[in-house]
């Protein structure tokens, strides 16, 4: 398992892997759309982090697939130049060498939440502003697709819009 | 339009106008490739692209109007930020500087941002337009000179005192200022029989908002006007030193990707009033000539800083009008271009603009969360561009033609963000805040403002761990007096181009200091009016 020190150790070769990478993933999907799309490496990369990201909030069974579902429909509906960066992250992190490279981390879902969080926590306070970047990006599509979901406001006392004109 | 909203008791008038005959064209569901002639296209439907559509056509001109966005109306807001976003701003409201460390609010729809704004109010601040007098020869700009131009636009848009009671999370701002000495006002706001339900940033629910949807261009289509939705104009087509055409790529129904149809819009004259980002990289992609390598430059955005506080009792954000109260404190105590000074306002609080604006994820964040009827936000807007230590960012072109702003907060602006972050948390504490928590990746609450001194003296201000944000993209396509400092000229025309002009936000020199759209609506209302006559020989009507 990967110390916080040797990822930082990492960080020089992660970020220039991180930067080559999306020109490297490019390079292997021939012919890749134009549009995002959530490849069944990205959605076990999701499903593993979703949790760690929305923490206590997530109680039902169901709750991660639709975050996820969400996600995906967040993503569809950003120009296609931030749908590419965006399959670029994806697409690195589902590499197995440029993971374990960047996070250290076994196969996302043999991550343990420790160790996602640890991750996750990593990144958002990186030295390198692009991992920072990453990580915001993850943080507001995940967390933001919950609190847009009206099952999620009760638990903040929101009301939602008045029901008339709702 | 959507046209899902069958059931609302509010009369429609985008609705009411396109049962009465506006030209209105869906570009997203062209077949074929079209060419339309028109004296004067308007590239942006905006608060500059409303109001001279209007001005221009009260003066017989026949106009044509460009938005890359949708027409929606009031049958479509339904208060959902989950649909609003997407559907209403520039990238799904993610619009991002090219370091994505602030992210960018814009409207992206028939109205632009004057659609999905808070509907604040304020004229051109005296101070500025001196420095704008004094620094880039804008002799013209003076407070007597505009005010009758603000005035026609006051009356026009309603934009009135506010006569409700601010909301908890805007008398919060107010009590607090007052117990430390530091004065506040209320915001004038442009609208007509508002219901204070404080969706505002969701597009108005009871047209009572008076953006340009509901205003100049319903009066531009009676008139006559051509409207063009679901279309991106990609370039102006240069022969010599004019426009000969605008070439318009049209997109498909989610907006998202051009479906490969193209209009070509023959005008003898053309109005970029895309917004600063969208004119300057519309004027980028058509290769305007440029001779000093100004084009883009000195693009400002009122850096915001948030810090959210807690209160023991309800405060509730999402309801009432959103922005009611302000200080300028922080601008007036200190010189214009001395160090960095920070206009003090409310957002509105509502659950996804809030939670990712909220740094932090897992246990932290959704503690945060719990409390979020009980949370007060405050915001701290830098006055940016009136110093060397701010010379503002630089609109440039992806691979794929699309624009980007490269904007560096600088060690002069980073000062500012210190002492508004600071001075926010003294106000929260003031109003009886139980704890505040600056927003920041480090940021922690403090349940004193001893303790939120210290740790935000301590915290390292820095991209993408700051959080910075903003809702007022201004510069880019300067207007100055001498043509080595802007590409515009103080009659609002392209200085290299026979046949062009800028008429929006990115015309101004500096950051406004202060909520910007009277001082578009103003502004372009004087260049339009300039502009009708010169094109009509003086014969102007209506």
């Amino acid at each position: 398992m990967t110390t916080r020190r040797t990822f930082l150790k990492l960080g020089v070769g992660g970020a220039m892997a991180l930067a080559a990478g999306g020109a490297l993933y490019r390079g292997l999907q021939q012919g890749a759309p134009r549009r995002f799309s959530l490849d069944p490496a990205g959605r076990e990369f999701l499903t593993a982090v979703v949790p760690v990201l929305l923490g206590p909030v997530v109680t039902a069974p169901g709750d991660v697939a639709a975050t996820v579902q969400r996600v995906q429909a967040a993503i569809a509906g950003l120009p296609l130049a931030a749908q590419a960066e965006l399959q670029d992250l994806f697409g690195l992190l589902a590499l197995a060498p440029a993971r374990r490279l960047l996070t250290g981390l076994p196969a996302w879902r043999d991550a343990t939440p420790a160790q996602l969080q640890t991750f996750l926590q990593d990144w958002r306070l990186h030295r390198f502003a692009k991992l920072r970047s990453a990580y915001q990006a993850l943080h507001d599509l995940v967390i933001g697709s919950w609190y847009a979901d009206p099952a999620s406001w009760q638990a903040i006392g929101y009301p939602g819009p008045i029901k008339g004109l709702a | 339009m959507s046209g899902t909203g069958t059931t609302s008791p509010i009369p429609d008038p985008i609705a009411a106008g396109l049962a009465s005959g506006w030209r209105v064209i869906d570009c997203a569901t062209l077949a074929e490739d079209r060419v339309i002639e028109a004296d004067v296209a308007i590239i942006g439907s905006g608060a500059g692209g409303g109001v001279t559509a209007e001005i221009l056509t009260n003066a017989g001109l026949k106009v044509v109007i460009v938005e890359e966005g949708a027409l929606k109306s009031s049958r479509d807001f339904r208060m959902r930020e989950a649909d609003a976003y997407p559907a209403l701003y520039q990238e799904s409201a993610a619009r991002k500087t090219k370091d994505k460390a602030i992210n960018i609010l814009q409207g992206r729809t028939v109205g632009g941002s004057t659609t999905v704004n808070w509907t604040s109010s304020f004229r051109t601040p005296p101070t500025t337009l001196a420095h704008w007098q004094k620094r880039y020869g804008l002799e013209g700009y003076t407070v007597g000179a505009l005010a009758p131009w603000f005035e026609k636009m006051e009356v026009r848009l309603n934009i009135a005192d506010w006569p409700t009671p601010p909301n908890a999370n805007n008398d919060l701002l107010r009590q607090g200022a007052s117990r430390l000495g530091i004065a506040t006002g209320a915001i004038r706001r442009n609208v007509n029989g508002c219901w204070n339900l404080g969706y505002c940033g969701m597009g108005c629910p009871t047209n009572a908002k008076q953006s340009m949807l509901v205003t100049t261009i319903p009066a531009a289509l009676t008139n006559g006007a051509t409207l063009l939705t679901r279309a991106r104009a990609e370039r102006l087509v240069l022969r010599g030193d004019r426009a000969a055409h605008v070439l318009i790529a049209a997109l498909g129904a989610d907006g998202i990707a051009p479906t490969g149809r193209t209009v070509t819009l023959r005008a003898r004259h053309i109005v970029v009033a895309g917004g600063a980002i969208n004119s300057p990289g519309l004027l980028l992609r058509s290769g305007a000539p440029d001779p000093h390598g100004l084009l883009g430059q000195r693009t400002f955005l009122h850096p915001t800083l948030v810090s959210a506080a807690r209160f023991a009792q309800p405060v509730e954000g999402y309801a009432g009008a959103p922005q009611t109260v302000y200080s300028d404190h922080f601008l007036d105590t200190l010189p214009v271009d001395g160090p960095v000074g920070y206009k003090l306002e409310v957002p509105p609080l509502h659950p996804l603009l809030l939670s990712t604006t909220l740094a932090g994820f897992g246990a932290a964040h959704a503690e945060t969360m719990r409390h979020f009827a009980r949370s007060q936000g405050m915001l701290a807007l830098l006055r940016d561009g009136f110093h060397d230590g701010s010379r503002g960012g630089q609109v440039r072109l992806r691979v794929d033609g699309t624009p980007e702003l490269d904007y560096t907060m600088t060690d002069y602006l980073w000062d500012g963000a210190r002492r508004a972050l600071r001075t926010m948390a003294e106000i929260q504490f003031a109003a009886g805040a139980e704890a505040v928590l600056p927003l920041h990746e480090m940021g922690r609450h403090h349940t004193s403002w001893r303790d939120a001194q210290a740790a935000i003296d301590a915290l390292p201000m820095a991209p993408l761990l700051t959080r910075v944000v903003s809702a007022h993209v201004m510069g880019g396509c300067t207007m100055a007096a001498d043509e080595r400092d802007g590409v515009v000229a103080p009659d609002g025309r392209y200085r290299h181009l026979a046949n062009v002009s800028v008429h929006d936000g990115s015309l101004f020199p500096t950051s406004i200091g202060a909520n910007p759209q009277l001082s578009i609506y103003g502004i372009t209302a004087r260049l339009a009016s300039g502009l009708a006559e010169q094109l009509t020989g003086g014969k102007v009507h209506g």
